[in-house]
């Protein structure tokens, strides 16, 4: 008998789609032994999260509202990950996109509700995208990893948010409180069914919808993924990577940059400090268990809008500590980036002892 | 014979929501309470975890919930609304960015009483309420400015908002009014916790020779950092003395309890009012933890003697005159500021080394 690892010629589509979903259920199931520790029944807590996300329109509308954010950044993610290109930078990309919706919901003085809006989409559009721009030209000019200038730059965004509310964009009649002032109704996004569910969850959809046509109808799109595939191939084809690098990171950051928008415009209706509470970063593992394709991001942001909702209720209930809905996500991530191994790799049981 | 069986269901309909509203008036309270940090965060959550256990020993107060470590801002309208949705009818948010939120869902919710900790906006169903602070502030400003030898005073403070800002300024206040030369230096941490960033500031502020420390954060990391240098320090929200048994003096601290119990019974009574509650030492909200050893008796009677006068009204840490940074007068001598002034605070005082990003 004997255990043998070797690589897979080819890993089957079967595979490739079951593995994500396996590593949620052993997630799961390992989880469900830590609420077993804590005296919590695992069938009832899993029930329970399901039915706060899903079971009511109140539910169902929170998920969407949480899912929107994710679907945009988890785009961006996914769009640059296309070509081998590392935007860790979602979370600073939708800072400064907000960034750019609040300036023209505060001082730009435009009364159309529409052409406001419009205004409002391209600022955190562009934006996002030439914040991300500046790691992408760096990366296509002189080979400078796009990981740490994305990663650093997000640290600036938020700092420099937080100087705008801290001091020029103060609200002055907030009594000194770091908020900006709150937008007007015609720099509001529409909301519906009395719920805080707002017309940004349309948008990201249409979104998912343009960049789904994109990567798979235009011939950008194929430059992206032979890229992608084969830098070296794709230069000998005559393609220019280092503009495609660029184009894409920009990209990448103006599709996290309208999160901002959709989020400043459709549920805060003002810039304030912690305006994320990571999406850009739950953006990675989006990218990451959707294996990048467009429809499969907003899959799986409404799946971790179902777990992220569902999860306020093991503390509203239970009185289980919040560490539990962290150490939950990070176990699914493990697991996951474990099943990376086996879309590689397979394992064999070799029977009786065969030479090798 | 329409009109007949009209009026009686207008009377039925009356003297049953007559009824409901009776039942109304004394019903069962349940409780539920959104916190910014973990409550063994052994400082600001943690003291209004010790006010909620307090309410609970009323006999018609429900077990009371908390959600901990609920961020600020959008995220926790829906926190709040899951406890409206399992049934709570009064509701505290303990924490500055919960704000708009609050307002948000109470606007959907008008049959749940709201309680805002440290905003400035209300509703008809919802209330603010927070403490002076800066009372019990002053007085360890005191002690501080009598302990220290080098007169460099540490700072480590979260973000540059009034709340924060008053703090700072009515303990400067305080160890300037026994010690001119003693000067206080700020660090901002940007965090309310993070006990690894408070650490390192409390440790720059160390480095640069401070020789008494305090500090407005929730974890005890600046109480740890004084301990391990030799260095004397004043803590914040509970008596923290634990963390730091030689170097702790003592601690502005909040007793949430009374005023907890108080709105738990004003809601069953019936007799609950959309208002603004800014309480100080006087209802004992927020106090003097007791001191340590290492007080000189000298010391720990003056403190005592201005506690007095400002529990009697006969003290007002900033009765003027006052100077900003840059030497103006911005509280004239005979005059005391508003309350208004006071919760939109935004300068320094002279003797803070420090700045506010403006």
């Amino acid at each position: 008998m004997k255990l043998v690892i070797e690589r897979r010629e080819i890993t089957s589509a079967l595979i490739r789609f079951s593995t994500p979903i396996a590593s949620i259920g052993i997630a799961l199931f390992v989880a469900g032994f830590l609420l077993l520790a804590s005296g919590v029944s695992p069938l009832a807590a899993y029930k329970e999260i399901i039915i706060e996300a899903l079971g009511s329109i109140y539910g169902l509308s929170e998920t969407l509202v949480k899912t929107t954010p994710l679907i945009f950044t988890g785009l961006g993610v996914s769009l640059a990950f296309r070509m081998q290109i590392w935007n860790i930078g979602a979370e600073g990309q939708l800072y400064v996109g907000a960034m750019g919706a609040t300036w023209v919901a505060l001082f730009s003085g435009i009364q159309n509700h529409w052409v406001m809006m419009t205004a409002m989409f391209f600022a955190a559009f562009f934006c996002g995208g030439l914040w991300a721009g500046v790691a992408g030209f760096l990366r296509a000019r002189w080979r400078v990893n796009e990981v740490i200038v994305t990663l650093l730059m997000n640290y600036i965004a938020i700092l420099w948010v937080d100087y705008l509310i801290y001091g020029p964009w103060k609200d002055p009649k907030g009594f000194n409180f770091p908020l900006t002032a709150q937008f007007s109704d015609t720099a509001r996004l529409a909301e519906y069914f009395d719920t805080r569910m707002h017309s940004g969850f349309f948008l990201a959809l249409f979104c998912a919808l343009v960049l789904y046509l994109f990567i798979e109808r235009t011939v950008w799109g194929y430059e992206i993924k032979v890229i992608g595939s084969n830098q070296k191939a794709a230069q000998y084809a005559g393609m220019n990577t280092g503009m495609a690098i660029f184009f894409v990171l920009f990209l990448s950051g103006a599709i996290a940059g309208v999160a901002g928008f959709s989020e400043v415009a459709g549920l805060q209706h003002r810039l304030q400090h912690g305006l994320s509470p990571g999406y850009g970063y739950t953006a990675i593992i989006i990218a990451w268990l959707a294996k990048r394709s467009a429809i499969g991001v907003v899959i799986v942001s409404f799946l971790m809008g179902v777990l992220l909702v569902g999860g306020d209720s093991l503390q509203l209930l239970w009185q289980l500590p919040v560490a539990f809905v962290y150490a939950f996500q990070g176990l699914i991530l493990f697991f996951l980036l474990a099943s990376d191994f086996f879309i590689i790799y397979r394992v064999k049981l070799i029977r009786g002892s065969i030479n090798v | 014979m329409k009109k007949a069986a009209l009026l009686l269901l207008v009377i039925l309909t009356v003297c049953f929501s007559g009824n409901a509203f009776a039942v109304a008036a004394a019903k069962e309270i349940k409780t539920g309470f959104i916190y910014v940090g973990p409550v063994g965060d052994a400082g600001w959550t943690y003291a209004h975890d010790q006010g909620r256990q307090e309410m609970e020993q009323l006999s018609y107060v429900k077990p009371s919930t908390f959600i901990e470590t609920v961020p600020e801002g959008a995220e926790s309208a829906r926190v709040i609304n899951g406890l409206v949705r399992k049934g709570h009818n009064l509701i505290f948010t303990t924490s500055f960015g919960y704000m708009d939120a609050t307002i948000d869902v109470a606007k959907r919710n008008k049959d749940v009483v709201f309680m805002h900790c440290s905003g400035f906006k209300t509703a008809e169903n919802v209330g603010t309420y927070f403490g002076r602070m800066y009372e019990p502030r002053y007085l360890s400003g005191i002690v501080a400015g009598k302990m220290t030898k080098k007169n460099i005073i540490g700072y480590v403070a979260a973000f540059p908002i009034p709340e924060v800002i008053r703090g700072i300024n009515a303990f400067t206040l305080g160890v300037q009014s026994v010690n001119p030369k003693a000067e206080v230096r700020v660090v901002w941490t940007q965090t309310w916790f993070d006990p690894g960033v408070e650490r390192d500031a409390a440790d720059s502020l160390l480095d640069v020779g401070a020789d008494v420390l305090t500090m407005h954060q929730d974890a005890p990391a600046t109480m740890q950092a004084a301990e391990a240098r030799g260095a004397y320090v004043i803590g914040y929200n509970s008596d923290m003395r634990s963390f730091a048994p030689n170097a702790f003096l003592t601690a502005p601290i909040w007793n949430w309890g009374a005023l907890y119990t108080k709105l738990a019974e004003e809601v069953h009574n019936g007799t609950w009012k959309s208002k603004q509650i800014w309480w100080g030492m006087k209802e004992n909200l927020v106090d003097l933890a007791a001191f340590s050893a290492k007080v000189p008796a000298d010391v720990q009677a003056l403190v005592t003697e201005k506690a007095n006068a400002i529990k009697a009204g006969s003290l007002h840490p900033f009765a003027g005159p006052i100077k900003d940074q840059s030497g103006n007068v911005v509280v004239a001598a005979g005059q005391t500021p508003q309350d208004g002034d006071l919760l939109g605070m935004n300068y320094f005082v002279e003797g803070v080394q420090g700045t506010i990003s403006k």
